[in-house]
């Protein structure tokens, strides 16, 4: 398996779009910290792109590299090696290279602007554990997609949809289940409803940080006491350990009835 | 020549009657409440340095007491310590510590009842219930004081400057803390409270009701539990005030309810839960106010009628406004919002577009709390947007039509 | 050497094999043939594990291969299209596979044979498909194994690597080797195959040598002789 994760990873690592991806982040960075001066207002502006960005990209690199590398696992497939480690040696080979970017190309501003002096060092950290979370979660959750559909545009564009989904829709249908059942004590389904979204997980994790608890009246005081501990913090790092556990699993399950 | 010279007899006439009376552990006179049957008008008791346990001491007499570095007065935890009820005293430089706890009884370190012109001065007040309690006086001073507690609830805690039915009160410089409300004002009228900080107490950093023209500024609110509430009350002024950090879900920078005719301008409001929460209120002028990062920046409720919002700056709030009404007769003119996207093309300063501050987000917030859970989920983002280039559910006709480019203040 | 026992494939609703029976003796050169979707592919990977079987089983040197991946240490297989992550260079990739294959191997020699010394350093994503055809053969032949598959090996080749294709083909057959080829160039198939295995219907339709095929079929042609095949399945 490492050794697939290795050439996955040069691969990917010499792809240009790992570099815009690089540069874009890199960029974020700087003109963030460098136009804005508060490192605290740029975690939030962070916290934003990421939640969004990093599925995003996460899932078309996943399906992307799925679909064009197709016939290289074939041959790969015909080489004595288990082909449960070809797989996992490619999700973890773009997993790893999507969170390089990601974790170096903030990570460089924001050493360079001084963050090791800053009290925001913490949330800087947070959101880069939530980010490098998010991508190996959508990552294996494109992977699953791409393994379950043969046709490369149906599965680009279930793949696109399931993001969309978790990203947008499932907070649609959230907002107005919410809104319909006003009448009665929401806060447990709406801890709930957070812990089934890993992006809506990864959004409540930073903003709770970041001490936007204090807004959330009742509900807040149902979601700080969760998230606010320690244990809450556990519970919620081992759902997202669990977010990407099970796809891998069931990634694993499919492969073993998977034709090529 | 006969009016100085008599003036001069008279001076030294009272400045030969007024005595000194010396207190210490090992003097003739080695208790407080000794000194005060001795002394007479107009006489100073200086108290030396040391401990004295002593409580319910009764100042019934136009005194001045005044300690030195280690004067402690210590109440052993019983009853009030100082009560007075003369006119014309004095209280300077000495610690009063342990005040009695009741449930029943307002025990204070210093407490003042019918008085006239009295100032309590450079006190240092620790471990008490309440800390200075001025019932029907006027014409005090209450400057420089440290008052602190280590309060853990409201029901058997006190305030630390409460005052009730006076007038002409000049509370300056005082630092308040770990008490359950930091000032307390209650029909105080023609006062002013400057310069003080109040911080970390559990309830009010400044409660304040059924007082009319007052005026604070350049006080610090920091780390209270619920903020300042400002209540039932009008003719207020306010200015240069700094709200920060009360952080809760109760909390706010400035709670004002059923308050007319009032300027406030010149304050910050940084990262409260809410920065101002109006309720019924009523002819306010908000000018050049700073809102940085609070939860929402201004929340209105019910009845507001003829406020003015001119050259606040709102800056990173996670929401600018927040309104449970549709009926708006409020006015919002040149502040300016960092959430502002729209344009200067005339270069004048002023947005060509106007800025609506209630999002939609807001809106339904208001309705529905639990779906603050939402907040900063991309859904949120493009409901806001829709809503903010066809408006249906927010009002229409609130908005801010000529928002600046620029931050008008530099109070941060 | 090989062996398919009543190997049943659906994909879907469409049945590929249908009780497949086959047996490949050690040594020589296996042509298999067979009209487009006749399961030729399917047939093949199979046998590589990377389609599996609905019912069967398959057995290479004695032992099963269901389930199991460290047989394949001992075939080359020679994909249908080659594809190569387009950021490695042709050096990389050799030495990537060897890596993968804990094997000696011999592909300078190869190398040498289809002139590729001037690609090594090249990206994949760079060539030309029939170079990458000629390094997909590089990789195949370098490792010296009992079984060669090849899923149509002559693609994109120009005359003369074809000619050091069929020379290779040839040499290894005389070191004993057993070579199974699919393709759809019957001249290809007339010179160098010992050996045909006919589907049809997801069953062997015929398997002999191709006079017996000839004979068959009363074709002295073979590409006739297989139309003939071919046009009885209409039939």
């Amino acid at each position: 398996m490492l050794k697939i994760l290795k050439y996955s990873f040069y691969d990917l690592m010499r792809s240009r779009w790992s570099y815009v991806y690089f540069l874009f982040y890199l960029l974020l960075g700087f003109v963030l910290l460098f136009l804005n001066n508060d490192v605290n207002k740029a975690v939030i502006t962070l916290m934003n792109i990421i939640i969004v960005l990093t599925p995003l990209i996460g899932t078309i690199f996943g399906v992307m590299y799925y679909y064009n590398s197709k016939e290289f696992t074939e041959l790969l497939l015909a080489q004595p090696i288990n082909r449960k480690k070809i797989f996992m040696g490619q999700y973890v080979g773009i997993s790893l290279s999507l969170t390089l970017s990601l974790v170096l190309g903030l990570g460089i501003p924001f050493i360079l602007y001084g963050l090791f002096k800053s009290t925001a060092i913490f949330n800087f950290t947070l959101l880069l554990i939530v980010g490098s979370f998010l991508n190996f979660i959508f990552v294996a959750l494109s992977y699953n997609i791409a393994l379950s559909t043969e046709n490369k545009i149906k599965g680009f564009g279930y793949a696109i949809l399931m993001w969309l989904f978790l990203a947008v829709i499932y907070d649609g249908v959230f907002l107005i289940s919410l809104v319909m059942f006003d009448e009665y004590p929401l806060d447990k389904f709406s801890l709930i409803a957070t812990m089934l979204n890993p992006i809506d997980l990864s959004r409540i994790l930073i903003l709770l940080k970041l001490d936007i608890s204090a807004l959330l009246g009742y509900t807040g005081a149902v979601f700080r006491k969760f998230f606010g501990t320690n244990f809450g913090m556990l519970i919620s790092m081992s759902i997202l350990v669990l977010w990407v556990i099970f796809p891998i699993f069931r990634m694993n399950r499919k492969l073993k009835r998977k034709d090529f | 020549m006969n009016k100085i010279s008599l003036l001069l007899f008279l001076f030294t006439i009272s400045f030969s009657q007024a005595k000194q009376i010396e207190v210490c552990n090992t003097c003739e006179i080695s208790t407080i409440k000794k000194a005060i049957e001795l002394a007479e008008n107009g006489d100073e008791i200086f108290i030396k340095k040391g401990v004295y346990k002593e409580n319910d001491i009764e100042v019934n007499k136009e005194i001045t007491i005044y300690g030195e570095e280690g004067t402690i007065l210590d109440g052993t935890n019983n009853g009030s310590v100082l009560h007075v009820t003369a006119n014309n005293f004095a209280i300077k430089n000495i610690k009063i510590i342990n005040v009695g706890v009741s449930y029943t009884k307002d025990f204070a370190a210093i407490k003042v009842v019918r008085c006239e012109n009295f100032t309590i001065e450079n006190v240092v007040l620790d471990q008490i219930f309440f800390g200075i309690l001025i019932e029907k006086s006027h014409y005090g001073k209450i400057l420089n004081n440290t008052l602190s507690s280590t309060a853990k609830d409201e029901a058997n805690s006190g305030n630390g400057i409460h005052i009730w039915h006076s007038s002409n009160m000049e509370v300056e410089g005082n630092e308040v803390f770990g008490m359950r409300d930091g000032i307390y004002f209650e029909f105080v009228t023609e006062s002013k409270i400057h310069n003080n900080l109040s911080h970390d107490n559990i309830r009010y950093g400044l409660h304040f009701m059924f007082s009319n023209n007052d005026t604070y500024y350049n006080n610090e609110f920091k780390n209270n539990g619920a903020g300042v509430a400002v209540m039932f009350s009008k003719f207020i002024t306010m200015y240069q005030n700094k709200f920060l950090h009360n952080w809760g879900s109760a909390s706010y920078g400035l709670l004002l309810k059923e308050i007319y005719d009032t300027q406030i301008y010149n304050n910050l409001f940084q990262e409260n839960t809410i920065g101002i929460k109006g309720e019924g209120c009523t002819r306010i002028n908000y000018k050049n106010n700073t809102f940085l990062r609070n939860g929402w920046a201004i929340k209105i409720a019910g009845a507001c009628y003829t406020n003015i919002f001119e050259n606040n700056d709102f800056m990173h709030n996670s929401l600018d406004l927040a309104y449970n009404t549709k009926v708006n007769d409020n006015r919002f003119e040149n502040n300016y919002w960092s959430e502002y996207t729209g344009y200067d093309l005339d270069n004048d300063g002023i947005g060509d577009v106007p800025y609506r501050p209630v999002k939609l987000f807001s809106y339904v917030v208001n309705k529905t709390p639990e779906a603050l859970v939402l907040l900063r989920s991309l859904f949120v983002d493009i409901i806001n947007f829709s809503e903010k280039v066809s408006p249906v559910f927010t009002p229409n006709d609130l908005m801010d039509k000529n928002p600046k480019m620029k931050k008008n203040n530099d109070s941060i | 050497m090989i062996q398919f026992k009543n190997i049943h494939k659906r994909f879907g609703k469409l049945t590929v094999l249908d009780g497949l029976d086959l047996d490949i003796k050690k040594g020589g050169i296996f042509a298999i043939l067979g009209p487009n979707g006749s399961g030729k592919t399917t047939l093949i990977k199979c046998l590589l594990g990377m389609v599996i079987p609905n019912k069967g089983d398959i057995t290479f040197e004695g032992k099963s291969v269901l389930k199991k991946w460290e047989y394949r240490n001992n075939l080359n297989y020679l994909p249908q299209i080659a594809n190569f992550p387009p950021n490695l260079t042709v050096i990389e990739l050799i030495n990537m596979v060897k890596n993968l294959r804990p094997k000696s191997s011999n592909e300078q020699e190869l190398i040498q044979l289809f002139g590729l010394k001037s690609f090594l350093n090249k990206k994949l994503g760079n060539l030309s498909g029939g170079t990458k055809q000629k390094v997909n053969l590089v990789l195949t032949f370098m490792f010296d194994s009992d079984l060669i598959i090849l899923d149509e090996p002559t693609t994109g080749l120009d005359p003369i690597s074809l000619i050091h294709l069929k020379e290779l083909i040839q040499k290894e057959k005389e070191k004993g080797k057993t070579i199974l080829i699919t393709t759809h160039i019957m001249s290809f198939v007339n010179e160098v195959a010992d050996e045909i295995v006919f589907l049809l219907d997801g069953k062997i339709y015929f398997k002999g040598s191709i006079d017996e095929l000839k004979k068959q079929t009363n074709n002295n042609n073979l590409e006739h002789a297989i139309a003939n095949l071919i046009s009885k399945q209409y039939a």
